[in-house]
């Protein structure tokens, strides 16, 4: 009884955060507030779902299935890689760099940066003087 | 109970895949494309799990696993030909 509790309780949460996720991708006004709904509500979703899964296959099947660990793993790993080169190509393709809020130094944000700039700046030294500076 | 609620998740999967199609085909940026794409991936993932409870079996997730690992790759593609006009470098 109470496992069947658990099972519908995480099947509902899960398909009430999915519905978010996806209404939150249509809802919300700017791309970069779009990009929250789905890399954490329907992340959460599905990890709900798949939870949800393990419980029945363990204590109404009586069957352990650990594809469904592997599945939320895979998927908790992905989601944050995925939401960092979507927001990229929001900053590239929908933004100046000059638009963008100041760095607070004078290099500019690490995506605008070019390669050669940056192995320029940042040679074994000045790495050394960089955390000599921090550690003031 | 479990039957209502695994109703109610096919029902809220579902009609967040209509959706992310709707997205889809009216997006403002390329990026919110893509970004609808990845979430309907992800629905579908959960969608197969649902349906792997409902008939008991756990082949479906040998289809869930395949659908996550091509979703993430055709993501990082996307966003990769994007950024830099080429995949691999």
């Amino acid at each position: 009884m109470i496992v069947d509790i658990l099972i519908s309780a995480s099947l509902v949460i899960s398909g009430i955060f999915g519905l978010v996720g996806s209404i939150g991708i249509i809802k919300l006004p700017d791309p970069m507030m779009r990009l929250h709904a789905p890399t954490k509500a329907t992340t959460l979703g599905v990890g709900g779902a798949l939870i949800a899964s393990m419980l029945y296959f363990e204590f109404v099947l009586g069957r352990f299935s650990f594809h469904e660990l592997m599945i939320t793993l895979f998927l908790f790993l992905t989601a944050p890689i995925t939401g960092h080169f979507i927001a990229k190509v929001h900053l590239h393709l929908g933004h100046k760099p000059e638009d963008l809020p100041p760095t607070g130094s004078d290099r500019p944000w690490a995506s605008y940066e070019s390669d050669a700039a940056r192995a320029a700046v940042e040679t074994p030294e000045s790495a050394v003087n960089e955390v000599a500076r921090k550690g003031e | 109970m479990i039957g209502y609620a695994l109703t109610f998740a096919f029902g809220c999967f579902g009609l967040a895949l209509l959706l992310n199609i709707y997205r889809i085909v009216n997006a403002p940026t390329v990026g919110d494309r893509i970004l609808a794409l990845d979430t309907m991936v992800i629905n579908a993932i959960a969608l197969l799990a649902l349906f792997g409870i409902l008939e008991g079996t756990a082949v479906y997730f040998e289809a869930s696993m395949l659908i996550a690992m091509t979703g993430f790759i055709s993501t990082v593609s996307y966003t990769r030909y994007l950024l830099r006009g080429d995949i691999i470098e």
